[in-house]
């Protein structure tokens, strides 16, 4: 033997008759569901009637069209692309003030976090409906928004929020969501902040750094490179938690879906085709996180 | 004109703090002239570090005046940043920011704080990291360099500033005996171009060669002021000679 010979191959992992075994009962108990439904339930399978509701030809140009369900992801995706980026602004902002030395500013970000986390979505959501959507939005002449001005009927405003006329009730499902998922997020800034050692801070008063630019090049970018695991995390549960924001009528995926199951009676259908449809976008979506932390651990970790 | 630049660059008078009920500095007086170096000593605990902190107000006093180049440092006062330009500071464990290249390290002080443009930044930094002799490691990130190294950056990026005082708060106690050298070098270069240096620092080889008077501080006070060459050969007080000891006895 020298010294320039290769190394030993490392072993190969392999399945083992165990995992077979394993792999056997999941696909036994997966089995029995199908069969279940087939021979007992006596279930009569028609995907066409709810695949209807994806696409549909457009009788007057006789084109293909979305329909229902595919509007309704539509919207779900507008939700979460304006959700994030707005429950990351409030979160930057609350996560900040959760660490500031204002006791002001810590008591109203605290107090914003625990109400948030401490009532049910649901029931927040409700609140926030009823008495702000209901109250302010009048206030504030967004309940009637006129759908003809040049501002909003055009390509951009319907590509990015959807029906004109739909706009105030979207506004209202993407506040709500929003305000909730913020409160989560609040929680990760502040711990990404308080992660950064504290000789960061003393280096950069030290060259004279205002407390702004002390914040923008020394802090949030050491601070956002260590939460966006747990950033990823929230946001896709955001993508997820939208399906409530159906209870306030936002016509979503999950709002589209009742009706397309109500309307077809069949449910299973219905509801397999629009849980495919989430899994899809979340999964793209902690694909697409997945390598924006490769890219930014690259950097750190040279 | 001469009034200003005959007063001294730093003077302390009556300062004290407190950590809770925990006295940590108690009735500093202390001036520093233009062009002074000054090396604190004392044992751990005795406030050395405290002391230099309170003068760009990373720590707050609470009781005396300070004063920088003529100007009142106060707590929570407004501009403290001003103030902070004008006094460079070196940590023990040299602080850089890991997450920028070096070069950039420099440079975000003059262009965020001085109004640089970044090219000329760029040409300043440089210059600094040929004195630290460290110019070809420009385009790395911190984590890829030597402690010893990563001080002299550490240097380089205080001097950037440009200020008027050089605070070193135990620069070589994190270092590996061998990188040492290569630091001290550097400073006493910098003594020599005739900047204004308080440099807490064990290093007595150092504060013989360097120092104009050495400050010997234990529990929060200054127990003793003189040259390198009295105070090592012969101090004046007992707790003085008593560290002394403990310093040569290994």
């Amino acid at each position: 033997m020298t010294r320039r010979a290769p190394p030993p191959a490392p072993p190969r992992r392999r399945l083992t008759v165990v995992d077979w075994l394993l792999f056997a009962l999941v696909a036994a108990a997966l089995g029995y569901v199908v069969w279940r439904v087939n021979a007992v339930l006596v279930y009569n399978w028609e995907w066409h009637r709810v695949l209807r509701f994806v696409v549909r030809v457009d009788a007057e140009t006789g084109q293909w069209v979305a329909n229902l369900l595919l509007q309704g992801l539509f919207t779900t995706i507008r939700l979460a692309f304006w959700g994030t980026i707005l429950a990351a602004i409030i979160g930057l902002i609350m996560g900040y003030w959760r660490t500031c030395n204002s006791l002001a500013l810590r008591i109203i970000s605290r107090t914003y976090v625990e109400l948030i986390r401490n009532i049910p979505p649901l029931i927040f959501i409700f609140i926030f409906y009823f008495f702000i959507a209901s109250q302010v939005f009048p206030a504030l002449g967004l309940n009637n928004i006129n759908t003809s001005s040049p501002w909003v009927d055009n390509a951009f405003f319907r590509f990015a929020f959807g029906d004109p006329r739909l706009f105030s009730n979207f506004l209202s499902g993407l506040i709500c969501l929003a305000l909730f998922e913020a409160a989560y997020i609040t929680e990760i800034v502040r711990a990404g902040i308080q992660s950064v050692k504290k000789g960061q801070w003393e280096a950069g008063r030290a060259i004279g750094l205002s407390r702004f630019n002390l914040l923008r090049d020394i802090i949030f970018p050491q601070a956002i490179r260590k939460i966006l695991p747990p950033l990823a995390g929230q946001f896709i549960t955001l993508i997820k938690d939208s399906a409530i924001i159906s209870l306030i009528s936002v016509q979503e995926l999950t709002f589209l879906a009742t009706e397309v199951a109500a309307s077809t009676t069949k449910v299973f259908e219905t509801w397999i085709l629009v849980g495919a449809m989430y899994f899809a976008l979340c999964y793209f979506f902690a694909f697409v996180f997945a390598r924006l932390e490769v890219r930014a651990g690259r950097s750190t970790n040279r | 004109m001469t009034e200003t630049s005959e007063r001294p660059l730093v003077e302390i008078s009556g300062l004290c703090k407190w950590y809770g009920e925990f006295s940590a500095l108690y009735d500093i007086n202390m001036n520093v002239a233009r062009g002074e170096k000054v090396v604190i000593c004392g044992p751990s605990g005795s406030g050395k570090s405290t002391l230099i902190r309170c003068i760009n107000q990373l720590e707050e006093h609470q009781q005396g005046t300070l004063l920088v180049d003529g100007k009142e440092v106060r707590p929570g006062m407004k501009g403290i940043e001003q103030i902070r330009r004008d006094v460079g500071m070196v940590f023990q464990s040299f602080n850089l920011f890991p997450h920028m290249t070096v070069l950039d390290n420099l440079v975000l002080g003059p262009v965020r704080n001085l109004g640089m443009s970044r090219t000329k930044a760029r040409e300043l930094a440089m210059g600094y990291l040929e004195k630290v002799r460290i110019a070809e490691q420009a385009g790395k990130y911190p984590p890829q360099l030597s402690g010893g190294q990563q001080q002299r950056v550490a240097i380089a990026r205080a001097l950037c500033m440009q200020p008027k005082i050089m605070l070193f708060d135990e620069p070589t106690s994190a270092l590996d005996p061998e990188m040492i050298a290569g630091v001290l070098d550097v400073m006493e270069a910098l003594a020599r171009d005739g900047m204004t240096m308080i440099v807490v620092t064990h290093e007595m080889g150092f504060a013989r060669r360097v120092a104009d008077r050495v400050v010997f501080m234990d529990e929060g006070e200054i127990v003793e002021v003189a040259t390198p060459e009295e105070f090592f050969t012969a101090p004046k007080t007992d707790r003085a000679a008593q560290f002394l000891s403990q310093l040569l006895a290994h």
